[in-house]
């Protein structure tokens, strides 16, 4: 599987996308660790404006073109086939077309999933396939629908349930947090909840403050509940794939701002592990923990700081909850610094948590103490000026690895 | 018999209060129920001959039951009241109402002597309902109940011994100790819970309402009940305050669900009066107001809840959707084993004691030669021995261990994520202990 995206001039190593087949074989447990040494996940997207791509993006603040890894070793590539191109939200639907048509009692809940086919158009002409009862239309209830849709959890489907922003969600929390994550355990096992929660969040171009919501923080402390930010094409569509087929309830973070990216994906079938960190850039100098948007962000600094000198490693935490430790402690152990990016906001964010994990576990392997960059603890404003003060900034991506590694 | 075949379609019943000339003259109370028209009313047959009033709220009045009145003379045979309930139908319901009692009772036994803890909320009282609507159920059909929910399982079939081990906090109750007195549930029995909040069991009962719809639908299969399972959703009257029940209303009546949505207006909620509550505190009538028939029932009457619980269960299997009813029912106990019940006045305590469901069921069957007295006080020494040997059972069973503390966070393990090892956490050996870190 070659070139993933050519971009023009712009990027700076060979695109390749390797995968290694390891990862995707549902339901192994151990994770060899041979099969870790290969396992150089590069994933690239095409940070230029296509079409359909808003066009009021500030471009500058979005999507930079991602640095390649360098690859460790050879390409070990699994794929014949040539792979097909796809936008993020089109790899969405793809992995819910696929677990649809595999699975019949896999269906969607939420509000305009059906006719008008999503708001970000993740679940368009679904509905004309399968039909109003397994894509369906809901009425503006959210604690209610989702609280359905855990009932037809409960007995026997799978349902999908989209909040038609993440925020929105904040009306289900008595049933996310009551029955969804905990309904598995105060019944002593007896029903499961395979339901999967997702819908767009995160701070999009001045949406205004109820509309850029950070869920994931509110959501980690309940128990029993799964939660991954997809970033990529790729990892939408095999998190989506490996979510539905989860017996878990779990929650899957989609980002307002990244449902145009593109890229070329393998046209074979294939889930993401859902409790597995991406490793996106190896380096040597720091380890920088980030997740959805940030991704690009910081690999927008990561130019810069190559530039500069500097070797980071990236890693895509992808799993919010729980954290891929082992991914993690290997980065950490290899470069001794660590630094945080979220949009999350900084009280009881993602990254206080990982700052804890970090230290508990790793501590001895520390050099520096854990930075984190996190949004700032402030309603999104509308302004444009300021709401790009409420999240991190490339620049300060860079001032801080400069901080971290003096 | 296809699901949706020929089934009375039943027309929205308007129905008005009316005052009924009672000859036993009782206190009246603020209750805002309208008297039964007659011996079968209640039943939605029946309600549709009656004109909605339109002019101003009638003054509230008290409900004289038809069972206990002079009016009806009881051993007069009623065709009706003959052809609902056969002798053994009769014992069936006298047994599980005095399970449901007996059972109550010893919880509060226990809890007074310390065997079992926290929030305890007892159904004393309310028999008639659990009873009257869950013992027609098919074994595919499913329960979701509140907090008041030990004798909505029994009703539904789960063992004393489980509630009972439950309650005691055992390995061996039917949640494995984990859920407690609000959280009952039990899977081979479909009864899904069990909830803490009031109002979160509703939503919960409507997805299960959409799943037996999808079933038969999308998945075409054909359940043994002949239509589609029905799902009863019992709440109380505070309940009916909250956004989550009016919002299911309006999705299971928009997609036709086959549930029956049961109120169980006791009255009160906690110390809150419902008069108190709530601006039109005539809740049947909000059926309507959502498309579906609304239904008021005398929830002291085994047998008229039984005559309601037939039709709506029919019309929710049949597929012609969800009915409200409201049962007007009393618990004689507090809220919760905790709650001093200092609220509420001893003449209205007395008034509904004085319609013990169980004693009133009891009354009917021995006028009704359906059976004999020896055979009822057979029935309870039965209940008590079941009983007795379920509090046995849950004394002698043990509590959980620490291995079991984490061992239902998730279905799936992996769950608990890849530890620094490499090596998912749930392959720990330490995890089965509970004292690996998580």
């Amino acid at each position: 599987m070659a070139a993933a995206l050519q971009t023009a001039g712009t990027l700076t190593a060979s695109s390749n996308l390797v995968i290694n087949s390891e990862r995707f074989r549902f339901g192994s447990l151990l994770r060899s660790p041979a099969g870790m040494k290969g396992t150089i996940l590069v994933v690239k997207s095409d940070g230029r404006h296509t079409v359909g791509f808003n066009a009021g993006l500030r471009g500058a603040n979005l999507i930079p073109n991602a640095v390649a890894a360098k690859t460790e070793d050879s390409a070990k590539s699994t794929y014949s086939k040539p792979g097909h191109e796809i936008l993020l939200f089109e790899a969405l639907r793809e992995g819910l077309e696929e677990e649809m048509d595999r699975d019949p009692r896999v269906c969607v809940i939420g509000e305009d999933v059906g006719h008008y086919g999503g708001s970000y158009k993740v679940t368009k002409g679904l509905a004309n396939k399968y039909g109003d009862l397994r894509v369906l239309d809901t009425p503006i209830a959210e604690n209610s629908f989702t609280g359905m849709g855990i009932g037809a959890a409960m007995t026997g489907l799978r349902p999908v349930v989209e909040g038609m922003n993440m925020g929105f969600l904040l009306l289900a929390f008595n049933q996310i947090s009551n029955n969804c994550g905990m309904l598995h355990y105060t019944s002593g096992g007896q029903f499961t909840i395979p339901i999967v929660i997702r819908g767009p969040g995160g701070v999009g171009r001045q949406l205004g403050a109820e509309h850029s919501q950070r869920l994931e923080s509110y959501f980690q402390s309940i128990p029993g509940l799964q939660m991954v930010a997809c970033s990529t094409p790729y990892n939408s569509k095999g998190l989506m794939k490996a979510a539905i087929r989860s017996e878990n309830p779990v929650v899957l973070f989609e980002h307002v701002l990244l449902y145009n990216l593109k890229e070329r994906i393998p046209d074979e079938d294939y889930i993401c592990c859902l409790e597995e960190a991406e490793m996106v850039r190896v380096g040597e100098h720091v380890t920088i923990l980030t997740y959805s948007r940030m991704r690009y962000h910081v690999m927008q600094a990561a130019k810069t700081l190559v530039n500069k000198g500097y070797d980071p490693e990236v890693v895509d935490i992808r799993s919010l909850k729980p954290f891929d430790l082992y991914t993690i402690g290997n980065s950490v152990k290899k470069t001794h610094r660590v630094l945080i990016v979220e949009e999350c906001m900084r009280t009881g964010g993602i990254g206080a948590s990982l700052r804890a994990a970090i230290i508990d576990n790793f501590w001895d392997y520390l050099d520096a103490p854990i930075m984190c960059l996190s949004s700032q603890d402030v309603p999104t404003p509308y302004a444009g000026s300021l709401e790009e003060q409420t999240v991190v900034q490339p620049a300060q991506i860079v001032a801080a690895v400069e901080q971290l590694c003096r | 018999m296809s699901a949706f075949s020929a089934v009375k379609s039943l027309s929205t019943p308007t129905i008005t209060t009316r005052s009924t000339p009672s000859s036993n003259p009782k206190p009246s109370f603020p209750f805002p129920f309208p008297s039964p028209a007659s011996a079968g009313a209640g039943s939605l047959r029946h309600s549709a001959a009656i004109r909605l009033n339109s002019s101003s709220p009638s003054p509230l009045r008290a409900v004289s039951s038809h069972v206990l009145s002079d009016e009806q003379r009881v051993t007069s045979p009623s065709n009706h009241d003959k052809a609902l309930v056969t002798r053994r139908e009769a014992l069936d319901l006298y047994e599980d109402m005095a399970l449901g009692r007996s059972f109550e009772d010893m919880c509060a036994q226990m809890y007074y002597r310390g065997k079992m803890f926290g929030f305890v909320h007892l159904y004393n009282g309310q028999e008639a309902v659990s009873t009257g609507f869950i013992r027609l159920l098919q074994p595919g059909d499913a329960v979701v109940s509140t907090y008041r929910d030990h004798v909505h399982a029994l009703s539904k079939g789960v063992p004393a011994r489980a509630v009972m081990a439950e309650l005691f906090g055992k390995t061996t109750g039917c949640c494995r100790g984990q859920g407690g007195s609000m959280h009952m549930f039990s899977a081979p029995h479909n009864f899904l819970g069990g909830f803490a909040f009031i109002g979160e069991g509703i939503p919960v009962a409507t997805g299960a309402a959409f799943s037996s719809r999808y079933r038969h639908e999308v998945l075409k299969e054909a359940s043994p009940s002949g239509g589609l399972d029905v799902t009863l959703a019992f709440f109380g009257d505070g309940t009916c305050n909250n956004g989550q029940f009016f919002e299911c209303l309006n999705m299971a009546q928009l997609w036709k669900l086959p549930i029956v949505f049961v109120v169980e207006n006791n009255l009160w909620a906690i110390g809150m009066s419902h008069l108190r509550a709530t601006s039109d505190p005539v809740i049947w009538k909000k059926g309507p107001a959502f498309g579906m028939p609304g239904v008021p029932v005398d929830g002291m009457d085994v047998l008229k809840v039984r005559e309601v619980a037939k039709e709506a269960i029919e019309r929710a299997r049949s597929g012609e959707g969800p009915t409200l009813v409201e049962c007007e029912t009393y618990r004689f106990r507090g809220h919760s084993l905790a709650d001093p019940d200092e609220l509420r006045k001893p003449d209205e305590k007395a008034h509904y004691t004085a319609r013990d469901p169980i004693l009133a069921l009891k009354k009917y069957i021995l006028e009704h030669d359906l059976a004999s007295e020896s055979e009822l006080k057979g029935i309870e020494k039965k209940v008590d021995d079941v009983i007795e040997d379920a509090v046995e059972f849950a004394d002698a069973s043990p509590f959980p261990p620490r291995s079991q503390l984490l061992e239902n966070v998730f279905a799936d393990p992996k769950g608990f994520g890849v530890g620094p090892d490499g090596k998912y956490r749930c392959e720990d050996p330490k995890f089965t202990e509970g004292t690996a870190q998580v």
